[in-house]
């Protein structure tokens, strides 16, 4: 096991280098001259053009970029193109908000995907069934924006029993956090309800009824460890998609978090705010993945012993 | 490998298991009647399709509900009959006074439990045993079917452990609350031969401890031959011979078991050709008016395509379930058969 | 029963060794490997059938794959009428394959289930170029003919037959570019007996027919008596004993042969004899025992069994054994 975490980790470097680079190299796609903005509205070509050269954006773009990935390393992020702070300060502020919004998404795609996939799998084709499937369905279609401002208008503003923005108190963190999480609630449950299905199949299953074994405990100790299985990885690439959802739902919610930086940095082409941004969101995604990868291992002992 | 009490423990009358599909109705299983003693190693024997399967997965009320339903008969065990239990009732027969083996060791355990854990489950869930005791008798019955370093491969998984020792610990979930009947389905056919033999003596030995009834399920001859001291045959849902083993191979009575017997390569004895059985088994779905055996039968006669002929014994206690061996046949095709 | 055997060697197989790559979690530890077949050597005489029998992780499966090539064994050579095909390009290897063909063991799993019959049949014809076009119908016909199936199989899918009839469907497409030689793995052995004769007699019937030779794979016994002419017993991937079948299990000499007779259950309750159980499990190919590989359950090993590894020896005609200690079986 300790072999496998080390060996992931080593792979996980080359993932960073990479995402810097391809970070790096689309933003300079983006149209916009971070000189221009911040010289600001009538400014000088001479102003401009020294502002450039302060910034070293008059240099080979592959020395931008090996001077960035060098000090990268070193933990300088740069500074804000928009107030001159330190990137990662910026960055350090807002992180543990999002970590929070996404734990309480995890926690609702988990417990409401699995439940609903569980309730599905125990009597498939019935009534409870097709409805749960159906509503599954809408979770992963309707687009999470639209949900979140539907939500944020029934229970904010006519029902005006959940705060609608901010991030003081648990009561805010309701909505965003299922806004976020009702899609990756939607896949697992659709996921649970199929591997339930598979398990409930299964021989061992046949053998522990052969026994005696009351059908709830055949669902939950026997079915459930085994369905859950493959419902780990699926978990674990929803919170891919779980960060790239921040960046939504921080805006409509006016949440001060790592997403939203990073839209409002794009929007000022606030380079290295971008940049910095994506990186630690990419190092949180990548550490997520390694916890998961693990997990499984460690609930699936085949995999690790073979 | 004597029968000992004349009181049957199990008692199996006129047992129908039928499949209600989109299809029609599969009638696996027709109309079964056998009886179980004490001590007694019963083989159900036949090829894929027949029902014998069924028939066992019936007695312990095991069969999936749709599509498949109990839709007759009676399965009388210690005076109680097990088809109009109520499903608690059922729940404490299964693996306490009835248990079941199953055919594959490798599927059959749960991949994610300790082995012992799941001997251990049998125990606290029918005897009531603490976690540690329970834990500590399973690691007993692990010893007991021959798993060396037992306490060590209690706590393994079963993917750890090879077939032969994966179907030992089956064997030991199955007797762990010493049940009185033990139906054992295919137990060794995923096998390897020389693990076959094992597992086969370990079963015997365990019978001969605890006094156990065996239905032996399978489609072997030569492993009914080894280990039953009754067989019964079945072809399409039916039993069609029931008879002491002796009597089975050195007399077969019914042309379904002749034909099979006829059709195993011999081991000790070279064959040019080998005898094979004409046609096929005729569908569940669509089974005919008369004996279902008839129309491979070569000595099939007008009556046997007109009516289903009864299980009846024989006088020295062989049944059968064929018109040649009733007063219904007439003499004219008997004296066919000694001309030929 | 086949007369005289053709003395002229179709097949030789030299030093044959597969080994298969273990994943080892660490970086540190040594590369392992699964020895699945583990330097054999043996002849395939013109118009026999010799049969491999053992029981699973002996090789027997691999040692068929291997020859064939669909899995590309590690060490040694294949000589089939002179040439080594191991050493063959892709392109030399196709031409050869239509000599080489295989019946698989699941009826069900070996057929493209979304082909028809006709399509079925018509791929390895199409492939070897050995029928022309125009001629192919009448092959396809011809050959249902020989394994006994109606012309209305071509239009059919597998599901729609039995498993006797599927396996009759795959000795078809074997037949279709007129092979020399067939490997049958466990060809057999997932079907009812009733149905198992009938594809026995199949096989064969189109031995005689067609001159075939076979290279039977089986854990079955009883059909490998029905079917051989000569048969090698092979444990952890290695040959403990080749000889006539006759010999073989009139007089067993090597003591893996001996219990594995003795542990076949026989149909018939009249008969009385000694049963050789033996105890344990097969040890795993990854690491085999030193010596003799049958060392650990062997019930006569001895010291020198442990260390040193016997060698195939000829003990009488055409019966080779390789034990230490063969001759006291005699």
């Amino acid at each position: 096991m300790l072999m496998f975490i080390v060996r992931r980790l080593m792979q996980t470097i080359p993932v960073i280098i990479g995402v810097t680079f391809v970070v790096f190299f689309i933003m300079q796609l983006v149209p916009g001259d971070p000189a221009v903005l911040l010289a600001g509205e009538g400014a000088s070509k001479e102003t401009i053009e020294a502002i450039r050269e302060q910034l070293g954006l008059n240099r080979p773009l592959l020395v931008q970029y090996f001077d960035y990935l060098t000090s990268v390393f070193r933990g300088d992020f740069g500074v804000s193109l928009k107030n001159s702070q330190p990137v990662l300060d910026e960055i350090l502020v807002r992180l543990p908000i999002t970590i929070e919004l996404a734990f309480f998404s995890i926690l609702i795609t988990i417990v409401l995907g699995m439940a609903a996939g569980i309730i599905s799998a125990i009597k498939p084709y019935s009534l409870k069934d097709t409805t749960v499937m159906i509503v599954a369905l809408l979770g992963i279609s309707l687009p999470s924006f639209w949900f979140g401002l539907m939500l944020m208008y029934f229970f904010s503003v006519k029902l005006q029993i959940l705060p609608v923005a901010g991030w003081d108190s648990i009561l805010h963190v309701i909505l965003p956090a299922l806004t976020l999480g009702a899609g990756g609630a939607a896949i697992v449950a659709r996921m649970t309800r199929s591997s339930m299905l598979d398990v409930i199949r299964q021989d061992y299953i046949r053998t522990a009824r052969a026994k005696g074994v009351r059908e709830s405990v055949i669902i939950y100790k026997h079915g459930l460890r085994n369905a859950l299985i493959p419902v780990i990885t699926v978990v674990g690439l929803q919170f891919g998609a779980l960060l790239g959802g921040t960046v939504i739902v921080e805006s409509i919610f006016a949440i001060n978090g790592l997403g939203r930086m990073i839209v409002d940095s794009i929007r000022m082409r606030d380079l290295p705010m971008v940049q910095g941004g994506v990186l630690v969101a990419s190092l949180v995604f990548v550490v997520v993945n390694l916890i998961v990868d693990v997990l499984y291992r460690f609930f699936n002992k085949r995999i690790e012993l073979n | 490998m004597m029968t000992e009490n004349n009181k049957p423990i199990l008692e199996v009358k006129g047992l129908k298991t039928h499949f209600f599909t989109k299809r029609g109705v599969s009638k696996a299983v027709d109309g079964i009647d056998f009886n179980l003693h004490k001590g007694e190693t019963l083989g159900i024997v036949g090829e894929s399709g027949c029902g014998k399967s069924i028939t066992s997965l019936s007695i312990l009320r095991l069969i999936p509900s749709p599509p498949g339903k109990i839709a007759g008969g009676q399965v009388l065990f210690k005076g109680k009959d097990l088809v109009t239990m109520s499903e608690d009732e059922m729940r404490k027969v299964r693996g306490n006074e009835i248990s079941m083996i199953f055919q594959e060791p490798m599927t059959s355990l749960n991949p994610v439990l300790p082995v012992g854990e799941q001997i251990a489950e049998a125990l606290r869930m029918h005897q009531k045993m603490g976690r540690k005791a329970a834990w500590e008798k399973a690691v007993e019955m692990l010893k007991l079917v021959g798993i060396p370093s037992p306490e060590k491969r209690a706590k393994q998984e079963p993917f750890q452990l090879s077939g032969g020792m994966r179907q030992r610990v089956m064997i030991a979930m199955a007797l762990a609350c010493t049940p009185e009947v033990l139906i054992a389905d295919e137990p060794t056919t995923a096998l390897d031969v020389t693990i076959q033999a094992q597992i086969l003596e370990l079963i015997k030995d365990l019978q001969n401890k605890l006094g156990m009834g065996v239905i032996m399920i399978t489609h072997d001859l030569g492993v009914v031959a080894e280990t039953c001291d009754t067989v019964a045959v079945m072809y399409a849902g039916n039993i069609i011979e029931h008879a002491p083993t002796e009597k089975i191979f050195a007399n077969p009575r019914h042309p379904y078991t002749q034909g099979l017997l006829d059709s195993l390569p011999k081991i000790h004895e070279d064959q040019e050709e080998l005898q094979t059985i004409e046609g096929s088994v005729p569908s569940p779905y669509n089974m005919p008016a008369g004996c279902r055996f008839a129309t491979r039968c070569p000595h099939q006669q007008p009556i046997c395509h007109e009516q289903q002929p009864e299980l009846i014994e024989q006088n020295d206690g062989v049944k059968v379930r064929c018109w040649m061996y009733t007063d219904h046949w007439t003499a004219k095709s008997v004296k066919e058969e000694a001309v030929k | 029963m086949q007369a005289a055997l053709d003395k002229k060697v179709l097949l030789e197989v030299e030093h044959l060794k597969q080994y298969f790559p273990v994943k080892t979690d660490s970086l540190f530890k040594p590369k392992a490997y699964v020895q699945a077949v583990d330097d054999i050597s043996f002849k395939l005489y013109e118009g026999e059938t010799l049969s491999i029998v053992g029981e699973s992780g002996c090789g027997k499966s691999t040692t068929g794959r291997a020859i064939l090539r669909l899995d590309e064994p590690t060490a040694g050579k294949v000589y089939y009428s002179g040439t080594d095909i191991l050493g063959l390009n892709k392109k030399e290897m196709r031409k050869l394959r239509g000599d080489l063909q295989v019946i698989f063991q699941d009826p069900f799993a070996s057929l493209n289930p979304r082909q028809t019959v006709k399509q079925i049949l018509n791929e390895p014809m199409a492939i070897q170029d050995v029928v022309e076009k125009s001629k192919r119908m009448d092959r396809m016909l011809e050959l249902l003919g020989y394994v006994g199936l109606p012309p209305e199989a071509l239009d059919r899918y597998p599901h729609e037959f039995s498993g006797g009839q599927r396996q009759r469907i795959g000795i078809a497409r074997a037949l279709a570019v007129n092979p020399k030689l067939i490997i049958c793995d466990e060809a057999v052995s997932a079907l009812d007996v009733s149905v198992q004769a009938q594809v026995l007699n199949l096989l064969k019937k189109l031995q005689k027919q067609f001159g075939l030779t076979f290279l039977f794979i089986s854990h079955d016994l009883s059909v490998v008596r029905h079917i051989s002419d000569r048969v090698m017993v092979m444990y952890l991937g290695k040959v403990v004993e080749i000889a006539d079948k006759k010999d073989l299990f009139d007089t067993p000499l090597h003591p893996y042969t001996r219990a594995l007779l003795s542990s076949i259950p026989v149909p018939n309750p009249e008969l009385k004899r000694e049963r050789i159980i033996l105890k344990g499990d097969v040890p795993s190919p990854i690491n085999p025992p030193k010596g003799c590989r049958f060392h650990t359950r062997c019930p006569f090993a001895t010291e020198k069994c442990k260390l040193e590894e016997p060698d195939l020896r000829e003990l009488d005609t055409n019966h080779m054994v390789s034990c230490h200690y063969a001759e006291k079986f005699m």
